[in-house]
């Protein structure tokens, strides 16, 4: 056995894709080792990667695949020997096949088949070497790894990866493995730190030398070290600014961890006087463009200092010099937000308000002027909701807030930062004396912007963002640009879920349909029903991707009904929370059986008496069952009006003995035709009584 | 502070000379700027013409690039409504293409063990001209300083081989070797004998402040409109006849060889600068600004393929021509 170590160079690989290709590469080598049996039992593998290689390192291979023997079936016994005798001459035929099969004539057996007795060979396939397997096959498993983005390189374009290949290394044991790929033929050679190493080879002497050997390079490979080496260096330096912590951010940590092959960090700091302009600018500004942490105080407050993680090693000089250069272009870009943060106060979104007219949403669409005039109006329709009415809203605040939602399109600072848009006006509109309600609902208008975000804070920005969100959703459907496939080129789906998640999460009372009835507007019916399944196929998600909830739990709800979306999670939790429960089940697959009898007996129509007729129920197991149902009935329509789902359904287990007895004794296609009739007439009362809360024919008993 | 202050930092002009030199010395021919407007390097023929077809290509030139709704008046220490970007294109791109970049960071006051460098992703792409590459944007202590393709597309259609474009930002460079926050700060050049010294204010701050103005203010837009119209039209008159020449068996060597292709994408360019300063106008709606793109794309991308056509021909006919005794 042996120790397998392979190493790709690449310029520098694109960060967000450095993870899966790792672990890519990892498992192809592992599958086309146990594939062509060159793993062992104690076979093991790691998987290394910095922003230039990719690496495996595998213990436990073996250096030759086992020779396999194989059974060969040859001539039959009569062509095989002259006289047709199994100890006779052997034939051209003979002597051909123990040629092919790589033994000696007389080693040639006789086995008998139905077909009669014919002349076979045990051929011995001898192992090949894995250095020769690997070097055959390791390059077809490198062409196939996923690229999100790749490209060519070489003249005449032989392949395509995600950055040119600028060396491999591939070692079994002490020998090297020449796989070829990208023009380079592997050796025992890797390369160190750009700058802090140089470009001068490495020699591997065995796979087991490579991380240590890397190490003295100044390259840490070990992608959870490096990660673990940047959060310690995050605490430590930001221990030197009294009274503060690093913000968490687990993305960024990750990004870093994939941008440097040997990381430190380097607390740095800007003029308090920046601090007047809004956290989210000098947050977006450190962290989306130049990768910094952000600082803050024990209470949250943003603290006048920056960590930027560094690929390189300096001492406190040499740090002086790189904080000196990260501090300047700090400096430089909040500058510019400052300027724009000025320049756009020359003008309040009031006065913004005709400048929406040259603004286009969608051609089709007109323009955010005209956009904003329909969600004012769709907002206007949610708040006379009944419903909505009794949460005590500021009106007020909610159609200033509609009105100026997007005036922030037209500020340099959104032109800008992008992604802050709604936020950006928020600001605007708590600067210019807007109140608090108008001011939080235009800053989270765009929320959620996705299943993990959270919703607007306030009733009033919860009937905006679904305002505006049923208007984009309800235009696009009407031009006839829904999401197809895996196309939604207007993140309709997006703002579906929005809608969903604001539905579930917030306070209004308002339902799918209505949504959907608003946005599109009377007269298109069959429109508004498009955008309602939209809408129902959104719930489903939610209630299984947000929610975790079982397949076919949220399947028996939804059948049901999927307008309600509260009382949907309502339902689908209650279901989830009884399901497990014995009786529950047994109940359910009774229930499954009733709808299955019902709809055998309408198919081969037989129809159920219109009215059960208690009189004629002869059996005492059916009597009981009408009974006890009959009995349940008001409890659990209370316990569901009071949408306490769970006592509902605990209360509808408690058929089950009924049930069981009912189908026990009573056979209910009975001959007579009356009896029959009437026995169906109780199955489908009990069925419509009890399955207002989930279609239990939906679920799923195991076994 | 003075941290980071670089006694004997480049001039402005001394860091053009040396990538120049740099470059030439690795075998680039030096090219004076281009002299239409442009928005960048990349659209100087220089680049986008040379990169299609067969033929190796090693060039550089410094092209001043000129993007109407960045100028700022002159107020913004940052913006400029025109900078200059250091163009080197190696078709194809020498294995150690990155290596030879490093070196040219080091031959202008670099020292690269002093500094943290990243190479982080940045896949570049031009819409309108049909072109895309993947590369990186070269930080340097948080600073982008330079821009690194692997040209893929140009013009519509696939590279091979493909070329190595290099993009340094000048303004920026310089700003960081002189440690000043203004670019208008920067040490143009010094007098060797008197020490006086001109700052890139002197120079340019006036064109700032008044192409700022025309771009924001006083542009006419519907002159500026009619102005395209009718560089387009030509452009598209040329491409028309272009096409009739090429497939008429007919036309004589001389004609073919005198097609004037870089007088059709000359106009194009045109076009792309007018439908900038349009832009900076606030005088495109975003309806009209796919339509506007597209019309403009659609110049530039039958341009290309013409320019292949007759390359194609051109290089056809060195080849036979160079087997005649």
């Amino acid at each position: 056995m042996a120790d397998f170590l392979f190493e790709i160079g690449l310029e520098e690989v694109p960060a967000r894709m450095i993870a899966s290709a790792e672990t890519e590469l990892r498992k192809r080598v592992v599958d086309l080792l146990t594939r062509e049996r060159l793993g062992s039992e104690a076979m093991e593998a790691r998987a290394y990667s910095t922003p230039r290689r990719l690496a495996v390192l595998v213990s436990g291979v073996l250096q030759r695949q086992q020779d396999i023997a194989e059974e060969l079936t040859g001539p039959a016994v009569k062509i095989a020997y002259k006289d047709g005798q199994p100890n006779g001459t052997p034939s051209p035929a003979a002597i051909a096949f123990a040629k092919k099969a790589g033994v000696a004539v007389d080693a040639l057996k006789i086995v008998s088949t139905p077909k009669g007795d014919y002349v076979a060979a045990t051929a011995v396939k001898p192992g090949r070497a894995a250095a020769e397997v690997l070097a055959t096959e390791l390059p077809k498993e490198l062409a196939a790894i996923y690229w999100a983005k790749n490209m060519y390189w070489r003249a005449g374009k032989p392949e395509r990866f995600v950055r040119p290949v600028r060396w491999l290394l591939a070692l079994l044991g002490d020998e090297i493995v020449p796989v070829g790929f990208g023009g380079y033929t592997a050796g025992r050679v890797t390369y160190g730190h750009r700058v802090l190493f140089g470009a001068a080879p490495i020699e591997v002497g065995e796979p087991q030398a490579y991380l240590a050997a890397l190490t003295q390079a100044h390259v840490m490979a070990d992608v959870e070290l490096r990660r673990h080496t940047i959060r310690k260096a995050l605490d430590r330096v930001c221990r030197t600014a009294e009274g503060t912590r690093w913000r968490e951010d687990q993305a960024l940590v990750d990004k870093m961890t994939h941008l440097t092959e040997w990381p430190s960090v380097l607390l740095g700091n800007f003029d308090k006087e920046y601090l007047s302009l809004p956290e989210e600018v000098l947050v977006t500004v450190m962290r989306d463009h130049q990768n910094y942490f952000a600082v803050e105080t024990g209470d949250g407050k943003l603290a006048p200092y920056f960590l930027a993680v560094l690929n390189t090693e300096a001492d406190e000089a040499g740090q002086a010099v790189i904080r000196h250069g990260n501090e300047r272009v700090l400096r430089a870009r909040f500058n510019d937000a400052k300027f724009f943060w000025e320049f756009d106060q020359r003008m309040t979104l009031e006065e913004r308000l005709p400048l929406l007219e040259k603004v286009t949403f969608q051609k089709d669409l007109g323009s955010y002027a005209e956009k904003t005039e329909r969600v004012v109006q769709l907002c206007k329709i949610f708040v006379d909701r009944p419903g909505v009415q009794k949460l005590g809203l500021d009106y007020n605040a909610l159609i200033d807030a509609a009105r100026l939602a997007k005036t922030d399109l037209t500020s340099e600072l959104v032109k800008e930062f992008t992604e802050l848009q709604g936020a950006i006006g928020g600001l605007y509109a708590r600067a210019q004396g807007f109140s608090e309600a108008s001011a939080a609902a235009i800053y989270d208008q765009y929320r959620p912007m996705s299943m993990e975000d959270r919703i607007p804070r306030t009733a009033e920005g919860q009937v905006l963002a679904l305002a505006d969100k049923a208007d984009t959703i309800a235009g696009m459907f009407k031009l006839g640009l829904e999401p197809t496939g895996s196309k939604d080129p207007f993140a309709l789906r997006r703002a579906a879920n929005g809608i969903v998640k604001i539905l579930a999460e917030g306070m209004l009372p308002i339902t799918l349909g209505e949504v959907a009835q608003a946005g599109v507007g009377s007269g298109d019916e069959a429109l508004i029903g498009k955008v309602e399944v939209f809408l129902a196929e959104r719930l489903e998600f939610y209630l299984r991707e947000a929610k975790g909830q079982a397949y076919d739990v949220v399947a028996a709800v939804l059948a049901v009904g999927a307008d309600d979306v509260r009382d949907a999670v309502a339902r689908t939790e209650a279901v989830s929370a009884v399901r497990g429960g014995e009786d529950f089940r047994e109940v359910s697959a009774a229930f499954k059986r009733m709808k299955n009898i019902l709809v055998q007996a309408s198919e081969k129509k037989i129809a159920a008496a219109p009215v059960l007729d208690v009189a004629m129920l002869k059996d005492g197991a059916e009597l009981a069952l009408a009974e006890k149902a009959a009995d349940l009935k008001p409890k659990v329509a209370e316990l569901r009006a009071r949408q306490e789902y769970r006592g509902a359904l605990e209360a509808i287990a408690t058929l089950r003995p009924q049930v069981d007895a009912f189908f026990d004794a009573v056979m209910v296609m009975d001959p007579d035709e009356v009896v029959r009739a009437n026995r169906l007439a109780l199955l489908a009362r009990t069925l419509g009584d009890f399955s207002g809360i989930a279609d239990f024919a939906e679920i799923v008993v195991a076994g | 502070m003075g941290v980071g202050v670089k006694k004997k930092a480049l001039t402005f002009q001394e860091l053009l000379f040396t990538l120049q030199r740099f470059w030439a010395e690795r075998g680039c021919v030096l090219q004076q700027p281009y002299d239409v407007e442009v928005g960048a390097g990349t659209m100087s023929p220089d680049t986008f013409l040379r990169v299609l077809g067969p033929k190796p290509v090693r060039i550089a030139y410094a092209q001043p690039s000129r993007r109407p709704a960045d100028g700022r008046y002159g107020e913004n220490p940052n913006r400029l409504f025109r900078h200059t970007q250091m163009q080197v294109i190696l078709k194809p791109p020498p294995v150690n293409v990155q290596e030879l970049y490093l070196e040219s960071l080091q031959a202008i006051g670099i020292d690269l063990r002093e500094h943290d460098l990243k190479f982080e992703e940045d896949n570049w792409e031009w819409p309108v001209g049909g072109a895309w590459g993947v590369g990186w944007q070269v930080m340097l202590d948080g600073l982008e300083i330079t821009q690194f393709t692997y040209f893929q597309q140009c013009g519509g259609m696939d590279l091979d081989p493909i070329a190595g474009e290099i993009t340094y930002g000048l303004e920026r460079i310089a700003g960081f070797l002189q440690d000043v926050d203004s670019i208008y700060d920067i040490v143009w050049a010094v007098e060797p004998d008197t020490g006086k010294k001109t700052t890139y204010g002197e120079m340019r701050l006036a064109e700032e402040e008044q192409f700022s103005a025309y771009g924001f203010d006083y542009a006419e837009v519907d002159s500026l409109w009619e102005h395209l119209r009718l560089y387009e039209a030509e452009c598209l008159r040329l491409l028309e006849r272009a096409d009739e020449l090429l497939n008429h068996p007919d036309t004589s060597k001389l004609v073919h060889r005198r097609l004037p292709i870089l007088g059709m994408y000359e106009l194009a360019l045109k076009c792309s600068h007018l439908f900038n300063l349009l832009d900076a106008r606030g005088a495109i709606s975003v309806t009209e600004r796919v339509g506007v793109m597209a019309r403009i794309r659609t110049l530039i991308l039958r341009t290309a393929s013409t320019y292949r056509n007759k390359n194609a021909f051109d290089w056809k006919y060195d080849e036979l021509r160079a087997r005649q005794p």
